[in-house]
């Protein structure tokens, strides 16, 4: 994208903080100049400050966080890039969050061997959806993948052997060895508490994903993702593989879910069919709609949001005057105003900023690039 | 044999049902290529409505009549404010603004109404006909009679009338519509209109007894999904076919299953709809009755 040269970027010292994109392999490169090194290494120093100087909860929102923008990053490379619409995200997290508990649980297996194979084994599953999205197009696919979460909570609910059902089952913490990484503390006797022990165990896989993600998309096969993603019929006709690369997107993408529903799990400790029905799965499209469909870090952002919203609104809500507290009764009870909000916001997003949060950032960069010649 | 003609019965009355919401999805996706997501939830207003206005002493007939003109009022005023500025954007991103509203919508509810069962107070209630040794719900009867006179009707509307044939018109091309002067933007508001009138109706019959009405109803609405798929999201008989279809399946699977397959495990007939939908889609990638879409470069 050609952007108009700010007069900023005539000093070199700053043009070398922006990282002005003069070739193709600029436009390629994955870190840009001094203030993309910057921002690594600040990212790291937070990395390590952040379970020091924040409390469990939030500790606990960014674990959350960390996990769902895993899972959201795997669908972001489904449908922002490869424009394949699935509403049957959630089940692959199931998949990957039983696979854990019954490899981790009933077999005593480290993590190293349960985390790929959730992983790999969400992926052959995903290689098997992969051909209905060769012969369905659009809406069609979006609602087999529907068909997809239905059949898979069936299934969750009633292989009671390896599944539990409906009182679901245990999912074991992530061990090597005598290493646990939800217990830091006791393993390398360290004053680390759950908390912090999981923050630092799920953040570099994070990393790693969104790396992953980021190759990926800036290669050759995420270029004919997006190919695809743009004009199906172009992309057939200067050379790429539908086929191939559509079933890779499915596979791909459900690697990453099934790998980020065995931390879920491993990270909640107990899961039950109910976690991966209809309701995570819009969640996980209304993340990478608020975030920015078509972009790693947008995933990252709306899955920070998403999972914000709710303890921000519950810890308000002794100030909302209209909020009521009972369970059962009418009124506007704490899940009715979370769902209400959430649904507000899908709708609003895509009204109002279709881009979501990464189109608000790169509209503020851009600003700030060309200020004072801002229009 | 009793056994099974009972539930064939149940199951043609349960398959109407779902024809009727899978007519509101099909009526909304012909006019403006949009799949309704929140149809569901525009069921589950619609029944609350019926039952809000029931309440204040109406007679029932009446309170379904003021129901369907509200729900109408409101499918024209979500196609005015939202979904017309989404015109010509993704069809993905329109589809998850369904999804924003219906979540919005089951919340209005749950907020007004709370979570209790409640009984909408139709006037046949539980009563049953009994012919021989077949006992049947007056609700199947009054729902099979009903919604066959209302998918009669649509099919003259859209045969015979000047509003209908527009429609059609604009269905299969939507510039070639304008450019005979059909007001494309008023047909869109129109399928609208007809979707939230028509969801009224369904939510009525989908709640009567032996059901009862709280704000999970709008995710039975969604099995009526797979009649839509089944029968060809664009195809008005097709909504018909696979409504009858899958509520076939449904309540038979429910009623056998249990006997000849126990191994399934328990509320299969939840799933069966959804794999019926599967296997028809793996033979027929636009259902029994859709049209082909053709690629030209």
């Amino acid at each position: 994208m050609s952007r108009a040269p700010s007069p900023l970027a005539s000093i070199p010292m700053l043009r070398r903080i922006d990282g002005l994109r003069t070739t193709y392999a600029d436009e390629l490169a994955l870190i840009r100049g001094v203030g993309g090194w910057a921002g690594l290494i600040g990212l790291a120093a937070l990395y390590v400050a952040t379970p020091l100087v924040i409390d469990d909860f939030w500790l606990s929102v960014m674990s959350f966080t960390a996990i769902a923008a895993i899972a959201a990053i795997g669908l972001n490379l489904l449908t922002g890039f490869t424009g394949q619409v699935s509403l049957g995200h959630a089940f692959f997290l199931g998949l990957g969050a039983y696979t854990a508990g019954y490899l981790g649980g009933e077999l005593k297996l480290p993590v190293l061997v349960w985390l790929p194979a959730a992983g790999v084994l969400g992926a052959l599953v995903g290689l098997l959806i992969g051909p209905f999205a060769l012969r369905l197009r659009g809406l069609y696919l979006a609602i087999v993948t529907l068909g997809l979460v239905f059949v898979g909570e069936h299934i969750f609910l009633n292989l009671r052997q390896i599944t539990g059902g409906p009182q679901g089952r245990a999912v074991p913490s992530p061990t090597i060895g005598g290493l646990n990484f939800a217990d830091l503390g006791t393993s390398l006797g360290l004053p680390l508490t759950r908390e912090q022990s999981f923050f630092l165990f799920v953040v570099p896989l994070l990393a790693l994903a969104a790396l992953a993600a980021k190759n990926i998309v800036r290669s050759r096969p995420g270029r004919a993702f997006q190919a695809i993603r743009d004009r199906e019929i172009a992309a057939a006709i200067i050379g790429v593989d539908r086929a191939r690369y559509k079933v890779a997107a499915f596979a791909v993408s459900s690697f990453y879910a099934a790998a980020a529903g065995a931390l879920y799990g491993s990270y909640l400790r107990h899961i039950t069919p109910g976690q991966f029905d209809l309701g995570p799965s819009i969640q996980y499209v209304a993340m990478i709609i608020v975030g920015g469909i078509g972009t790693v870090y947008g995933s990252i952002a709306g899955a920070f949001f998403l999972v914000l919203i709710p303890r921000v609104v519950e810890a308000l809500s002794p100030a909302i005057p209209f909020v009521s507290h009972s369970a059962t009764g009418s009124g506007v009870t704490l899940v009715v105003l979370n769902q209400l909000i959430f649904g507000a916001l899908i709708v609003l997003f895509l009204v109002f900023e279709p881009l979501g949060l990464s189109g608000i950032w790169s509209r503020l960069r851009t600003y700030v690039k060309t200020w004072p010649f801002s229009y | 044999m009793t056994d099974f003609l009972q539930l064939a019965i149940q199951g043609v009355a349960l398959g109407a049902i779902y024809a009727l919401i899978a007519l509101g999805f099909v009526i909304v996706y012909k006019a403006t290529q949009v799949i309704n997501f929140a149809q569901g939830e525009l069921v589950l207003l619609g029944a609350y409505l019926v039952y809000a206005f029931n309440q204040t002493a109406l007679p029932f007939a009446v309170s379904v009549a003021l129901a369907v003109v509200v729900m109408a009022g409101l499918g024209w005023a979500i196609e005015r404010t939202i979904l017309r500025r989404m015109v010509g954007k993704p069809v993905f991103a329109v589809v998850m603004i369904t999804i924003g509203l219906a979540i919005v919508i089951r919340q209005v509810v749950a907020a007004a109404w709370g979570f209790e069962d409640l009984l909408l107070g139709e006037p046949w209630a539980a009563s049953r006909i009994q012919v021989g040794e077949l006992g049947v719900n007056v609700t199947s009867l009054v729902t099979i009679a009903s919604a066959g006179l209302l998918l009669a009707l649509f099919f003259v509307f859209f045969r015979f009338t000047r509003a209908g044939i527009g429609m059609r018109a604009t269905a299969i091309d939507q510039e070639a519509a304008l450019a005979v002067g059909i007001p494309v933007r008023g047909v869109f508001a129109q399928a609208w209109m007809i979707a939230g009138g028509i969801a009224a109706i369904a939510g009525v019959f989908l709640v009567a007894f032996p059901a009862t009405l709280h704000p999970g109803v709008g995710f039975t609405a969604l099995r009526a999904f797979p009649a839509a798929i089944v029968g060809g999201l664009d195809s008005v008989g097709g909504a018909v076919v696979g409504g009858i279809l899958v509520g076939l399946v449904e309540v038979l699977v429910q009623g056998y299953q249990p006997q000849v397959a126990p191994w399934l495990g328990n509320n299969f007939h939840v799933a069966a709809a959804y794999l019926l939908m599967i296997v028809v889609l793996v033979v027929r990638p636009y259902g029994l009755f859709g049209t082909r879409v053709v690629e030209r470069v």
